[in-house]
């Protein structure tokens, strides 16, 4: 579990680190690749490029690795319907990413860049987590590897 | 047209991007699991009990501002104009919060690490956030709220 849990750290610092980098931790720019009809900033695309080509590669390899490096089996979204929930919770996010600038990666990274914005933002949003698990439906205990994050 | 493009920055926005595919990559081969920042968020916290083991998703979700400081520290001063104003901030967070847990990821977890793995349902939920992001966008500019 140490060797994972330092695989998890770095992961997350290289993750914050290549926001930093990209312009990411910056909403002004976020908004300014969503400002599509306006003074359109598409460095964006570029970050999302750029993370798309190791992950495509890490998919192939993953494929032929029995096990992971520090973990014991790979225990990845299965579920494939195009459901409701899918579809307009990723409008809703849409929306809040729109109206802040902000998704939840940045939002996190920028506490230790802009602490006081960021932790209203992180804030409201483990709030809205926690409405959601309120309001959900009665708690049916899905098979646990489709509960995963994707 | 000339300076549409003006402030970009392609390049360390693909140098960058190289480090977050490469931070997922390590969590997926090293570790098995998605980097999907919203539900290792959910999980540290305690909002909810799937996905990763508690431990490995707090120890990600420590790095990310660790990784931004490191970045302060070594190459100077991070850009992040807060311009939004509380309001935008406080409702935006409501909506990204509820939202991403509705539609199981966000950003990272669909648009990157679902996209590459050509998951039907990443691809939904990424072209369905981006409308709504470019068109919320542009209602608020539209109505003079923002930008």
């Amino acid at each position: 579990m140490k060797r994972a849990i330092v695989f998890a750290l770095i992961a997350g610092a290289l993750f914050g680190a290549g926001l930093a980098v990209s312009g990411m931790a910056d909403p002004q720019r976020v908004r300014g690749f969503l400002d599509l009809f306006g003074a359109w900033d598409p460095t964006l695309a570029f970050v999302m490029g750029g993370a798309l080509i190791p992950m495509a590669i890490a998919w192939r390899i993953q494929k032929r690795m029995p096990t992971p490096m520090a973990a014991e089996r790979f225990p990845l979204p299965t579920a494939r319907d195009l459901d409701p929930r899918l579809i307009g919770g990723a409008a809703l996010f849409g929306i809040g990413w729109g109206i802040a600038g902000l998704c939840p990666g940045p939002a996190i990274a920028d506490l230790a860049i802009a602490p006081v914005p960021a932790a209203t933002f992180v804030a409201a949003m483990l709030g809205g987590m926690i409405l959601h698990r309120l309001l959900a439906a009665a708690p049916v205990k899905q098979p646990t590897l489709e509960t995963s994050n994707v | 047209m000339g300076d549409v493009f003006a402030n970009a920055m392609p390049v360390q926005g693909l140098i960058g991007g190289l480090m977050i595919g490469t931070a997922s990559a390590i969590m997926l081969l090293g570790l098995g699991r998605i980097a999907g920042v919203s539900g290792l968020a959910a999980r540290a916290t305690g909002i909810t009990v799937d996905g990763a083991p508690r431990p490995l998703a707090i120890a990600f979700v420590v790095g990310l501002p660790l990784g931004a400081l490191l970045v302060a520290l070594i190459l100077g001063p991070v850009e992040a104009r807060f311009e939004q104003g509380l309001a935008a901030l406080v409702i935006g967070g409501l909506v990204v919060g509820f939202g991403t847990r509705l539609g199981s990821g966000c950003t990272s977890g669909h648009g990157v690490c679902g996209m590459s793995r050509l998951s039907a349902r990443s691809l939904v939920a990424t072209a369905s956030f981006m409308v709504t992001g470019f068109a919320t966008v542009a209602v608020m500019k539209a109505l003079g709220l923002g930008l």
